[in-house]
């Protein structure tokens, strides 16, 4: 008899707009409930779109220390809140585990942009020098430069000694960060991997680089509403921030313990569509090919899918293009199976959405309920599929398909099982 | 999959633009640090660099798309078209889907990124450039492959700093036991604007002598830090079988084994990782210690870090167990691009025979390490090992192994 390994999820931690935690994130998605709002980050006068989804955070209440406070990025800030909660919720006592056995795979998109700007400002005076004034360097500036401090500060958190790393592909990176673990573990690298992603981008440099492609939305008279996934009134996506953690632990051990599984990671494959930085074709071909691809890996077709947690940025070109996607995969299943975008109520938060997209996918398998899209009331007439408008749906769901998409040309296409539901 | 092996090589580094001119540089012990030129450095306490010295961006990189991208992607596109010439393929006749790309990114476009925050902070938002979204990010240089080249497999980005550079290419043997035909491979960066320099000034690591001989001296009783360089290397990386069916010109050599662990925080009673990565290379190579035949040293050139990885060594391979070398000493430090490069010349040292020197070391050298100091050795190298570390504790060993 073989016994090849795979990945359970055995814990969640979520930090994302709307609420902090996985039972508050739940909550706020299952209500169909929008966090999206005018930012309050920092002052957007000025910018075209001045509208995002932020999380309200305070660090030392979630329990940092004044230490960490000063030496965190945001971002690593709000991975580390998500971490401890995953490692809470999963019931592994990280002390007792063999550290070489443990690693970290963290997704981000832009790493530690926020510190890196804020210091910025002070060492070129207010962007008035381009020799910056050295002597006002901080000590966690060249931290802050590289965005492997990020996976460093969660390592150090869950005492991993094992394989460590940052995954940065863009808005994929939170779904590649998750494979990422399930591949060390089923390849023995590792028996227990904290994975997952953060970002923090909602800064400055961030919206003024989206505002010039006229990527985000500028509906900034109705901030609740701006974020409209397939829904014809969509203008673009809204910039959000957030982090979701998952101890990923080798399936047989999981079950040895007793521990409580929440999804398999069934199948994952990534595509690259070699076509163009930020644009798509419309044949969402390259998507097409990862689904199939990661159905073959997990041993199942369309049919087994019960619920699509979509990229759904709410740009046209993404809407349509993995609709298209879904079409050419799943073929006539693309238009039974339901199909929603959580980006509709927590905003696209880069690097970090596809691991919150997975903490949504898992809770869908864990509830049987699958989140709506809210937002959706004129529905795109070229977005012919059942996109679960503005309210929850109790669905009995085994197997998510979960699909990401990115500047580089990036797709990326996950499925998650309930545990004994595959063949 | 039969084995992981490498069938082209592309370099652009300090000893100039090349995989040529960089070995020539490296065996002729020729330091290619000096003062930094990119910008004036009066005003830094660390002045010198190993800068790529004549590279032009229109000689190898698409009009178009010089302006979209950061220099540390241009000298990406550069490095992967040479490799992806060395090794013959005509990604036009590969199947889309089974070509892929993984680079290691350290800090992403920080040059590109500064210019456009003094849009930002200097001007106003509507200042800053349509290209920002594209360019500075730390999947730019791999994006940019993919599209140039046609490559639509299961692409990459890894950051650990200068580890990066094994990680990527132990990911890239991963690929290729999926099923992925080739992956492009290794890693650039070009930090060296004032920003990044004085980011990299901040984690107290690096040489501000002001004496190009005397500045990165790892091992020695005077290492004082080390010098940042730019550049790095790409690799092919490509199923042995499929080489083979293709007649590839050239195997330069197989990845054959691959550790990685992480250290204990700083403060920590527990004893730090970086033998144990060694020792799962080795064991995933299938090898004992004395069938390695030469170490690429890390070589931080700061006496705590230098000491630690002494001290691994001489664990592993006991006292003056094995040659070790660092030519990183003549080029500084290229963090994503550091290990990839030292990989090249793991291969090159496999292909030619001879062991590239660490120069200007002197002495009293770390207690236990057989350093190949001042030229280069001849030596036949089957099995060729590359220690990497990245800051904030990532270790990676991997093992190069002659093929056939």
């Amino acid at each position: 008899m073989t016994s090849a390994r795979s990945a359970a999820i055995t814990g969640i931690g979520v930090v994302a707009p709307g609420g902090i935690g996985t039972k508050a994130f739940w909550e706020m998605l299952t209500a169909g409930r929008t966090a999206t709002r005018a930012i309050t980050l920092f002052d957007p006068s000025g910018f075209r779109s001045r509208i995002a989804a932020e999380c309200d955070f305070d660090p030392a209440a979630w329990g940092l220390t004044p230490q960490e406070v000063r030496r965190m990025d945001r971002a690593a800030q709000l991975a580390s809140v998500a971490a401890d909660e995953a490692v809470a919720d999963s019931g592994l006592v990280t002390g007792a585990l063999r550290p070489d056995r443990v690693g970290v795979s963290l997704g981000s998109a832009v790493g530690c942009t926020m510190g890196l700007e804020e210091e910025y400002i002070v060492l070129s005076d207010g962007g008035r020098q381009w020799l910056v004034d050295h002597h006002y360097g901080v000590p966690q500036l060249y931290g802050y430069m590289v965005p492997s401090t990020l996976a460093v500060e969660v390592a150090w958190r869950v005492g991993a000694e094992g394989p460590v790393a940052l995954i940065s592909t863009g808005c994929t990176s939170g779904l590649d960060a998750v494979a990422h673990g399930a591949q060390l573990i089923r390849e023995g690298t590792a028996d227990v991997v904290i994975a997952g992603a953060t970002d923090a981008p909602i800064s400055p440099i961030t919206s003024a680089c989206f505002d010039a492609i006229k990527a985000t939305s500028p509906n900034n008279d109705d901030p609740a509403h701006a974020s409209r996934p397939f829904d014809r009134d969509r203008d673009g996506f809204v910039l959000g921030e957030g982090s979701a953690v998952f101890v990923l632990e080798e399936a047989s051990a999981a079950h040895r313990r007793g521990a409580h599984v929440y999804a398999e990671v069934a199948g994952v494959a990534g595509r690259s569509n070699a076509h163009h930085m930020t644009g798509l074709k419309p044949d969402g071909r390259e998507m097409a090919e990862a689904i199939t691809v990661a159905m073959r890996q997990a041993r199942l077709g369309p049919g087994d899918i019960d619920y699509i947690n979509a990229h759904g940025s709410g740009t046209k070109q993404n809407d349509r293009h993995e609709t298209a996607a879904f079409k050419r995969s799943l073929g006539q299943r693309a238009y039974e199976v339901p199909v929603s975008s959580v980006k509709s109520m927590v905003g696209h938060s880069l690097g970090a959405i596809g691991s919150i997209e997975v903490a949504a996918s898992a809770l869908a398998i864990e509830h049987d309920v699958v989140p709506p899209t809210a937002n959706l009331c004129t529905p795109d007439p070229e977005c012919d599929l059942d996109y679960v408008p503005r309210t929850a749906r109790d669905h009995r769901t085994d197997v998510v398909l979960s699909v990401g998409s990115g500047f580089g040309g990036f797709q990326t296409a996950m499925l998650l099982a309930r545990p004994g539901s595959t063949g | 999959m039969t084995a992981a092996v490498v069938t082209g090589v592309g370099a652009v580094t300090p000893h100039g633009v090349g995989v040529e001119a960089y070995w020539r540089g490296t065996l002729a012990g020729r330091s290619a640090i000096r003062p930094l030129t990119r910008f004036d450095p009066e005003s830094y306490p660390v002045r010198l660099a190993g800068e790529v010295p004549g590279f032009s961006a229109a000689e190898h990189v698409p009009s178009r798309i010089i302006p979209q991208t950061d220099h540390w992607t241009h000298l990406g596109l550069a490095a992967a078209a040479m490799a992806l010439e060395d090794s013959g393929i005509d990604p036009g006749r590969m199947p889309e889907y089974e070509m892929a790309v993984v680079t290691a990114s350290s800090s992403g476009g920080t040059e590109f990124g500064q210019h456009e925050m003094v849009n930002l902070w200097g001007r106003g938002p509507g200042f800053v450039g349509a290209y920002q979204s594209i360019a500075w990010f730390y999947a730019a240089t791999t994006g940019q492959i993919s599209i140039r080249h046609g490559m639509r497999g299961p692409c990459g980005v890894i950051a650990t700093e200068q580890a990066g550079g094994l990680d990527a290419v132990a990911q890239s043997r991963r690929l290729l036991r999926d099923g992925t035909r080739m992956v492009v491979s290794g890693g650039t960066d070009a930090s060296l604007c004032p920003y990044g320099l004085v980011a990299q000034i901040s984690n107290r690591a690096l040489s501000d002598r002001a004496d190009p001989e005397r500045a990165y001296l790892p091992f020695d009783a005077e290492a004082c830090g080390y010098v940042p360089g730019e550049g790095g290397a790409l690799l092919i990386v490509e199923d042995g079988a499929h080489a083979r069916d293709r007649g590839a010109g050239r195997i330069y050599g197989e990845i054959a084994g691959y550790g990685a662990t992480f250290d204990p925080p700083p403060g920590s009673d527990r004893p730090p990782t970086l033998r144990r990565a060694i020792e799962t290379a080795l064991g995933d190579a299938g090898i004992a210690p004395g069938e390695v035949d030469v170490v690429f040293a890390d070589a931080m050139g700061l006496p705590e870090p230098d000491q630690a990885e002494a001290d691994a060594l001489t664990a592993v391979f006991g006292p003056r167990g094995v040659p070790v070398t660092a030519p990183k000493t003549l080029t500084g430090r290229l963090y994503a691009g550091g290990a990839a490069l030292d990989l090249l010349a793991a291969l090159l040292s496999i292909r030619d025979s001879v062991i590239p020197p660490t120069v200007r070391v002197g002495g009293p050298v770390a207690d236990g390490l057989d350093l190949v100091l001042d030229g280069p050795r001849p030596a036949r190298v089957r099995n060729a090992l590359v220690v990497a570390r990245g800051y904030g504790g990532f270790n990676a060993a991997l093992v190069a192994r002659a093929s056939g």
